[in-house]
């Protein structure tokens, strides 16, 4: 029972830290809680549920069921990356020199838009994914696992170590790295802002979307205020690993599918949701910046 | 006109922003796609490339149209104070429709205007801890509805009448007012305004979950309206003599704290708190001096709709009510009290008069919130100095 919770967890844990480093990525760079991050999620389950429906009705899905996944995915991807840099350039740019509550609440006003959007476009009832690969899985050390479990956290593991990766070695990762240092000093070396912001938002974006079809599949069911809960946790989770750290919003992530779960099982399932707000509330006030973050003072 | 710089600007850059403007509208359409087949892509790239181009075209008579508006409302202006006694017949012809109301409108247009007077509480109470201490609270609605339920608890578990319940209700929201800002008030900014959220959240998931005493998600049903030695104020038009004289009591309240000492440090705060401190004003006792007389007006307008309803349940208590309230006091002008009364009258009215387009409501609502934060983030009565910062 205990093993078992536990390997829900993880499994959960893994979709909230991939939503997390869009959350973390992008307060690193401009300090903003990027409250529609949510709901890019929420897209990006619509979108594996109206792609994979296309694919089908094409015939791919009968040809070759993988194939066809995987074009699901990367036309989600895609399209929430889209859908994530349209909303910096619009929500978002005008605004970067404002006082800092206006980006959070043009943020909030782009939420509620987008989830009206798509309940106007897509209808208020819950949408079904196809249930694809049954409760196929295998049992290690008395836990059952599925393999669409194992594929979770698989995919989300090595998402983060390119993602790390990428942020360490490549060209736009260093630049990524001096513009969340110093936006200023970055610019004067020709970094270009935009551009590395712009990049930062279709990264976030594209994990997002990853999430979303996994957690679609996973659940099987989807509706259009999945995105506003599942938004508040990851932001629990990048905040609790310290905000603006790749491994933090991992271990985060983990940590908070964790207590999730185990506090569902144990204590009370009623109260599921109310576990992450309040360990946000305790990590803000214990140690704000967070397990790995550090807390740095204000300037004046 | 003819120095008017946009005017130029776009006869310059005519075919550019042209071509622009149609890729804007394509790549929006393409990010419709997915949801609605290729023919509603079609006709909604056509209307809105239709809308961006008459957009377009009316941008390039700004110039034009602001003057045409300044100087009407300079010559309204001009009118108005070129008599005072003017103002006082505007105003007392406010007041007595304000007044006369019930008599001149059906039972429907008392009831919206009830509601009004409800949320007209709830965002003057909110523009205390938003537009004066400059604090942004997104779990406003916690407070709300520990004044309802505490009415509705009190009511139908003890037997209390309005009256004598109502002070308990008010001490009980002043008190988690405070309760909240004590941890809270460390923070600062938009992690504040995540606490304050998860704040609402869980008050909300308790109300729900809490069964033996809430009856969870079914609500809390039966709650007496108020009486007036012995005459009950249930019906409609009586009730609404209530909620106005409630109004007017906060709109008063509001008013004098505003400009008196406590008033002057929360803006001192709101408009920089180091300056503020070195100043030798105690920051974080103003702060929650905000924090509970926000929550206290909150605890005012739960009451009253608990006692307007007769019925209480959590749906009432969600987020977006938070964000409709929030909405009310950035539209009308932070810390404006006359702007973010006309923003909640607005923001009521508007769903209840256009009643087709109320499913688009909060469709409009989110794209509002984002163009007047670009625009005019000071909101529309606002004046200067009144913005948001940390």
């Amino acid at each position: 029972m205990f093993l078992q919770q536990l390997m829900n967890g993880l499994t959960l844990g893994s979709v909230y830290a991939l939503i997390a480093l869009g959350y973390s990525m992008v307060y690193g760079i401009l300090e903003l809680i990027n409250f529609a991050h949510g709901e890019i999620y929420m897209l990006g389950a619509y979108f594996g549920i109206i792609f994979l429906g296309f694919l089908t009705a094409a015939g791919l899905t009968a040809y070759s069921l993988p194939l066809s996944l995987i074009l699901t995915l990367i036309l989600s991807i895609l399209f929430c990356s889209a859908y994530g840099f349209t909303i910096e350039k619009i929500a978002y740019k005008p605004l970067r020199n404002a006082p800092r509550l206006s980006p959070l609440i043009s943020a909030i006003g782009v939420s509620i838009f987008l989830q009206n959007y798509v309940m106007l476009t897509q209808g208020a009832t819950d949408k079904v994914f196809p249930n694809l690969f049954g409760t196929a899985g295998f049992r290690f050390l008395s836990v059952r696992m599925t393999y669409l479990q194992l594929c979770i956290i698989l995919v989300s593991i090595i998402l983060m170590i390119g993602l790390r990766l990428f942020v360490r070695k490549t060209r736009i990762g260093k630049a990524m790295r001096a513009v969340a240092q110093d936006k200023t000093m970055a610019s004067l070396v020709g970094i270009n802002i935009d551009t590395i912001i712009s990049v930062t938002f279709i990264i976030g974006s594209g994990l997002a979307a990853v999430a979303g079809v996994m957690v679609a599949m996973y659940y099987g069911l989807v509706n259009y205020f999945i995105g506003y809960v599942a938004g508040i946790k990851a932001f629990t989770a990048a905040v609790l690993g310290g905000i603006g750290s790749i491994r933090g919003a991992l271990f985060g992530g983990l940590l908070l599918g964790l207590v999730e779960s185990l506090g569902g099982s144990y204590i009370s399932g009623e109260y599921k949701d109310a576990y992450a707000f309040i360990l946000l509330i305790i990590i803000l006030l214990v140690k704000p910046g967070g397990l790995f973050g550090k807390t740095d003072l204000e300037k004046v | 006109m003819k120095n008017d710089p946009a005017l130029l600007n776009s006869n310059r850059s005519g075919i550019h922003s042209t071509a622009k403007l149609f890729l804007v509208a394509c790549w929006l359409s393409l990010l419709f796609l997915p949801f609605k087949g290729l023919k509603n892509a079609v006709i909604f790239f056509l209307i809105l490339s239709t809308v961006l181009f008459f957009m377009k075209f009316l941008s390039g008579y700004k110039g034009f149209f602001l003057t045409t508006i300044k100087g009407a409302t300079d010559r309204i202006r001009q009118l108005v104070s070129a008599s005072r006694s003017s103002i006082v017949l505007l105003r007392s012809l406010l007041l007595l429709s304000l007044v006369m109301l019930p008599f001149l409108a059906g039972d429907y247009f008392v009831d919206v205007a009830i509601l009004s007077c409800i949320y007209i509480i709830l965002a003057l109470g909110l523009n205390v801890v938003v537009g004066f201490a400059g604090l942004l609270n997104l779990g406003f609605v916690a407070f709300y509805a520990i004044g309802a339920y505490a009415y509705a608890l009190l009511n139908t578990k003890f037997g209390l009448g309005f009256w004598s319940a109502l002070p308990f209700s008010l001490l009980l929201t002043t008190i988690s007012g405070f309760l909240l800002a004590v941890p809270a008030l460390r923070l600062r900014g938009d992690y504040l305004a995540i606490v304050t959220l998860g704040f609402g959240e869980i008050v909300r998931l308790v109300l729900n979950n809490w069964d033996s005493i809430t009856r969870g998600p079914n609500g809390i049903s039966g709650i007496d309206p108020p009486f007036i030695l012995s005459i009950s104020l249930g019906k409609i038009s009586s009730y609404y003599y209530l909620v106005l004289f409630f109004v007017t009591l906060t709109f008063l309240i509001t008013k004098r704290v505003y400009s008196s000492k406590i008033g002057r440090a929360w803006i001192a705060i709101r408009e920089d708190e180091i300056a503020a401190s070195v100043m030798g004003i105690n920051t974080t006792l103003y702060k929650l001096y905000a924090f509970a007389f926000g929550a206290f007006w909150a605890g005012l307008a739960g009451a009253s709709f608990a006692a307007k309803m007769q019925f209480v349940s959590p749906e009432s208590f969600t987020f977006m009510e938070s964000v409709l309230i929030l909405c009310m006091v950035i539209l009308g002008g932070l810390g404006s009290i006359p702007g973010v009364i006309v923003g909640a009258f607005l923001l009521i009215l508007l769903p209840e008069v256009l009643r087709e387009v109320q499913l688009y409501r909060m469709l409009a609502l989110g794209m509002g919130l984002v163009v007047l934060m670009i625009f005019r983030p000071q909101g529309l009565f606002g004046g200067k100095g009144a913005s948001l910062r940390n």
